[in-house]
């Protein structure tokens, strides 16, 4: 009886199943379902911020541009301002005027934290807890820093200009909320709340999860586990946010 | 050490293993549970609870979303009747007997939505996506069992949102289930567009999450679990079907996602996106700037994936069920899965036929009409693989088979008049008709549901470890199929005579008269498919508890999910998982003893039937 199932036994061995790249029982792009899964949501989460860029598309090119020359604007509903002259403050210099240069420094700010994040990401592949945690906090410095900036870069325009924008009506409009905007029609402002706000979102949350992870290392639960995938999927996602940003600024601030 | 690893021992029990993949005779060996009833059935991360609750959850949204219409056909067929004996379930949106206009709106927009999200997207894909991707790839679970539950439970929230909706005193959302602005961006336009239109957007938002956590789910366990030998192109069509199905939904709900977001800013908080120059009682609202085509433009890009959300798994369904029941591998295996993909690119670049004329430019329409008519190969490369599946087939007319023959005749019955609707100059005569009505009923509503019926009745054995009763199962068919026809057929006619959709009644029209009969026939084939349904329902509650008891493999079929015991426990295989060596559609090959050959059969085992480019993988 021994000879036969052994017999069998060498036949069922002899023949194991395929085991190239896509012939199951791996991983055919190396990666966890985890990090797939954040690829997945990523490209997903990219198609919701297409969405409202097209949409700014779309309503700018129904409202008419300004023409006349740079030096010569005026703010007025009637046409879509140039960002250079609306997003022209930085803080501490009141009154003078500096092009896009706040703007320039916050996303100077976010291409710094996305570097630290790399850091920390390569810490993590030498297992060295105490980099992780030292880039991570430098990450949720800036990513702080970066919420910081825009929170008074929305206050600036939310309170507006001392001589505000007079009306159609006779009454004059200073700063810009969800209904008036002093600085051009008002979905001008409606978008920038709107897409700069739904991107701050995506940076608060990112936060959350940087901070959540900084307490898992400081805890050494990823040290525990092996590894620190954990944080390159954070990782992936905070870098999302920041290219995701970059959209924002060529769309609201360059052209 | 030695003690517990005799190695001769360990041979002698594998050995009998392997014979037993072979078979697919397994013996109860009884998974061990942790866990209580809340864990094992309602908070599981286990696939195939997750299925069942999805299922159910489903068939309970198709019978509200049937009684809505049969209350809208009542309507329809006899305009003058009295609805009074109606006022005990709807109270005064039937006052005197007539069926208020505004809750006739609220009727027609929540059966489309609940229809096409509700049944035929979480009721759909959220079943049998769950219910067979692990099974049928050789997984013990999705890729993320606690995602997959959340998945469920936020779809459950946004279901209780949806329901309560009905019950509000100004009534659910009633600007269609497409909500274009500005009817639905403006509480003062209908009473529909209050707090129901909210609720409305509240659920969808809760709907695309649930969606979303589903498919990632899906796609990563389709890439990453499938059981060793288990090629892409070793995977039953259902399985394909299913992952590009995922993939359209993650793309093309966020856009949906971001259209909602906006008109919830233009609802609740004063921003003009797709507002401009409205006046309302003589009086300008002051929302400028904004644009409602751009709406639409963010609608249909989910919108027309989302049709082929519904239908892809059903063809994935009826493949599988047709090639298992003609007792013949699929026609054109690969042809199946290359249409699919090419089903799932067109999807994104066709939403403007939806938008023919709403002013686009007329190039642009042409552009678009062209893409359209292109569906029409992938879609026709499909049908001719299942009419040449079914020649010359063995053909067991299984209840799940009549379902699945029903599917290609509904589809290409809807798919015809789809070319017509497609034509940019056509559909200026034939949009917003009951043409349209009709063209989408047949080709994604009633084919979409006979493949979810085809699903249910081929799969229930493997649910519920017994059988739905046949006789039962062929009235429900017959009636089934008889009334969709006779529903939607005649519409074509009213269509082409010009009834606009929507229309409380016609009865102001002298032109439409002619039609009274014909739409009161057509309400009475709607009612007489609203009563074959109970049908169904009885068979299949009934078979859950009393149905014959199953056996393994009663299907005699070839892929994966028939090698588990009769009722899989959480973890699916009690043993190793069987490994793949085959493609799933061997039936009836030549050379062979058995009709069919399951996947995890070796080439070896299979001497007399192999093919010649098979030998060496003896």
């Amino acid at each position: 009886m021994a000879i036969p199932h052994a017999a069998m036994q060498t036949a069922a061995t002899a023949e194991a199943p395929r085991t190239g790249t896509w012939d199951g029982g791996n991983e055919p792009f190396k990666a966890s379902y985890g990090k797939l899964m954040m690829w997945f949501f990523l490209l997903s989460d990219a198609f919701t911020f297409a969405a409202f860029l097209t949409t700014y598309g779309m309503v700018r090119h129904r409202h008419l541009a300004y023409v006349g020359k740079a030096h010569d604007f005026f703010f007025s509903t009637a046409h879509w301002p140039i960002p250079e002259k609306v997003f022209n403050a930085f803080p501490g210099l009141h009154g003078i005027d500096i092009p896009l240069a706040f703007v320039a420094l916050m996303t100077m700010i976010l291409i710094v934290s996305s570097v630290t994040m790399v850091l920390a990401v390569e810490a993590g592949h030498r297992m060295d807890k105490d980099d992780v945690q030292k880039w991570l906090l430098w990450t949720i410095l800036f990513g702080g820093m970066f919420l910081g900036c825009q929170a008074w870069e929305w206050t600036h325009f939310i309170t507006g200009s001392e001589h505000g924008l007079k009306m159609a009506d006779g009454s004059t409009v200073f700063g810009a909320n969800l209904t008036v905007n002093e600085y051009g029609p008002v979905l001008f402002a409606d978008l920038f709340f709107f897409i700069t706000g739904f991107h701050g979102t995506h940076v608060f949350s990112g936060l959350c999860l940087l901070v959540w992870a900084f307490i898992a290392t400081s805890n050494g639960t990823f040290h525990k586990r092996g590894h620190y995938e954990m944080v390159e999927k954070i990782g992936l996602y905070w870098h999302f946010v920041d290219l995701v940003w970059v959209f924002v600024f060529t769309f609201f601030y360059l052209i | 050490m030695a003690a517990t690893n005799i190695p001769t021992n360990a041979h002698a029990q594998e050995a009998p293993h392997v014979q037993h993949h072979a078979t697919g005779d397994h013996h109860d060996e009884h998974e061990h549970h942790e866990g209580n009833f809340l864990t094992k059935y309602v908070f599981s991360t286990d696939h195939k609870v997750i299925a069942k609750q999805f299922l159910i959850s489903g068939i309970f949204w198709a019978f509200i979303g049937a009684t809505l219409s049969t209350i809208f056909r009542l309507q329809l067929g006899w305009p003058e009747a009295t609805l009074e004996w109606l006022q005990p379930i709807l109270g005064s949106w039937v006052e005197g007997g007539k069926l208020d206009p505004a809750f006739y709106l609220a009727l027609v927009t929540m059966h489309g939505t609940i229809m096409v999200f509700f049944v035929l997207t979480a009721g759909l894909s959220g079943t049998f996506s769950n219910f067979l991707i692990p099974l049928q790839i050789g997984a013990r679970d999705m890729a993320s069992g606690f995602l997959n539950m959340l998945s469920y439970w936020f779809f459950f929230l946004s279901s209780v949102i949806m329901f309560i909706s009905l019950f509000l005193e100004t009534g659910p959302a009633s600007a269609g289930w497409t909500i274009y602005p500005p009817l639905s961006a403006l509480p003062q336009a209908i009473p529909g567009s209050g707090l129901g239109q909210t609720m409305w957007l509240v659920a969808m938002a809760l709907f695309i999450v649930s969606s979303l956590l589903g498919s990632l789910n899906y796609i990563t366990t389709i890439i990453n679990l499938r059981t060793a030998g288990m090629s892409m192109a070793k995977l039953p069509l259902t399985i394909w079907s299913f992952f590009l199905t995922a993939i359209l939904g993650v793309l093309s709900f966020p856009v949906l996602f971001s259209a909602a977001l906006l008109l919830i800013f233009d609802r609740s908080f004063g921003t003009s996106f797709f507002l401009s120059d409205i006046y309302i009682g003589g009086e300008a609202l002051n929302h400028v700037g904004g644009s409602p085509i751009l709406f639409q433009h963010l609608f249909w890009f989910l919108g027309h994936p989302e049709v082929y959300i519904v239908i892809m798994p059903a063809m994935g369904i009826v493949s599988e069920v047709m090639a298992t029941n003609a007792r013949k591998p699929i026609f054109g295996y690969r042809a199946m899965i290359g249409s699919l993909l090419g089903i799932s690119l067109l999807s994104f670049v066709v939403w403007a036929h939806h938008m023919f004329i709403t002013g686009m430019n007329p190039f642009l329409g042409s552009v678009f009409m062209f893409l359209t008519l292109i569906i029409a190969v992938p879609s026709a490369v499909k049908t001719f693989n299942w009419l040449a599946t079914l020649w010359r087939g063995n053909i067991r007319f299984t209840t799940a088979m009549l379902f699945a023959i029903g599917f290609v005749s509904l589809f290409i019955s809807g798919g015809l008049t789809g070319i017509i609707l497609g034509n940019a100059a056509l559909d200026i005569q034939m949009h917003n008709t009951y043409f349209v009505v009709a063209h989408f009923h047949l080709v994604m509503g009633s084919s979409a549901f006979f493949g979810m019926f085809a699903g249910v009745y081929h799969w229930f054995p493997k649910m519920f470890g017994r059988m739905m009763d046949e006789k039962l199962g062929y009235v429900h068919f017959w009636l089934t199929i008889t009334s969709a026809y006779l529903i939607f057929l005649p519409m074509h006619y009213v269509g082409i005579a010009g009834f606009p959709r929507r229309y409380y009644a016609w009865t102001g029209f002298e032109m439409f008269n002619q039609f009274a009969d014909l739409n009161a026939f057509i309400s009475i084939a709607a009612i007489l498919a609203f009563f074959a349904q109970f049908v169904f329902l009885f068979n299949f509650i009934y078979s859950i508890f009393r149905g014959r008891r199953a056996t393994e493999n009663p299907w005699r079929s070839t892929t994966l999910e028939w090698t588990t015991p009769i009722e899989p426990g959480h973890g699916n295989w009690p043993g190793e998982i069987p490994a793949v060596y085959r493609w799933p559609y061997d039936y009836s090959k030549p050379g062979s003893e058995s009709d069919f050959i399951p996947q995890n059969v070796p080439y070896s085992q299979t001497v007399s039937s192999n093919l010649p480019y098979e030998k060496e993988m003896e």
